[in-house]
């Protein structure tokens, strides 16, 4: 291998190492994203009284 | 509820390309290009081998000022008509910009170390314009962050995004103004400087770059959308 294909060998794979690394992030953000949305879904689709501390029944009258 | 609903915000669709499809067509075009670049076009009579690298780095140089102007178009209509997405459509189209800016300057790097046998050299304009377009950007983020999210900040985002538009002409231009003119230039005013499997190899790479830019900032943009709009819902729920 010449020294001119090394660096252009090097150029096209810190090309791809950039993406590579760009794609991995978003792919990170959006998993913790599907996360928070898994949790937010938890919370509102709970049935009433369901992760709520538990009450004691009040007397009336 | 109903009522805390209406103040989150819709996520809005930009496009009707579903985004498996484009990565799919990144993923075809940006491979087709590099068999085109290494096993296709022939070896430059002036630089040899090392000329290779321009059919990514030119189009990623064209794509990065793609960015660049769609993020003073967007920035346009965030002033103009107050659209309520073109803020977020700025800052994705500034970041996509800096990213393909990033691999401008380092491939750009790689080819001066082979043919100028120099990382860098300040004594060339086009190069350091080009790193004080990129400065220019960098700064974009400072000024942004350091803004409480708001009107405010988009609009102070947006003139600093339309200035900045400004800057992509002058670096364009440097190359071919330049004195010396070290650096190659591949567009003239009497069209490119190449023919046959070149000119062609070049149009693949650079269709790649920019469905490739385009697919990547469809992606952050949804993320940032997604982002927004749980943030949303956990100020309504707390």
């Amino acid at each position: 291998m010449t020294t001119a294909e090394k660096y252009v060998t090097a150029a096209y794979c810190v090309v791809f190492a950039v993406v590579l690394v760009y794609v991995l992030i978003l792919a990170l953000k959006l998993q913790r994203l599907e996360h928070e949305v898994e949790k937010l879904a938890g919370r509102t689709s709970a049935p009433d009284g369901e992760g709520e501390p538990s009450r004691e029944p009040a007397p009336v009258g | 509820m109903s009522a805390a609903a209406a103040t989150i915000r819709p996520v809005g669709r930009t496009s009707r390309i579903p985004l498996p499809a484009l990565a799919a067509a990144s993923l075809v075009l940006v491979t087709g290009a590099l068999a085109l670049v290494f096993f296709v076009a022939p070896n430059d009579a002036n630089q040899g081998f090392s000329q290779r690298i321009f059919y990514f780095h030119v189009s990623i140089a064209i794509t990065a000022y793609a960015c660049f102007a769609g993020a003073a178009w967007k920035a346009f209509l965030h002033l103009w008509k107050r659209e309520p997405r073109a803020d977020l459509e700025s800052y994705v189209c500034v970041h996509q910009g800096l990213i393909f800016g990033t691999l401008v300057l380092l491939t750009g790097s790689i080819w001066a170390k082979i043919s100028w046998g120099h990382w860098w050299l300040w004594s060339e304009d086009q190069l350091v314009l080009f790193l004080v377009l990129f400065l220019f950007y960098c700064a974009y983020f400072m000024l942004r962050f350091s803004l409480e999210p708001g009107p405010q900040r988009a609009n102070l985002s947006a003139v600093y995004a339309l200035f900045g538009i400004v800057l992509v002409p002058v670096s364009f231009a440097a190359i071919r103004l330049a004195k010396n003119l070290i650096h190659p230039v591949v567009f003239t005013l009497h069209g490119p400087n190449f023919g046959g499997w070149i000119l062609v190899t070049y149009c693949v790479a650079q269709v790649a770059m920019l469905v490739l830019a385009y697919t990547l900032y469809r992606l952050e943009l949804g993320g940032k959308r997604l982002d927004q709009r749980v943030r949303d819902l956990k100020e309504v729920l707390v």
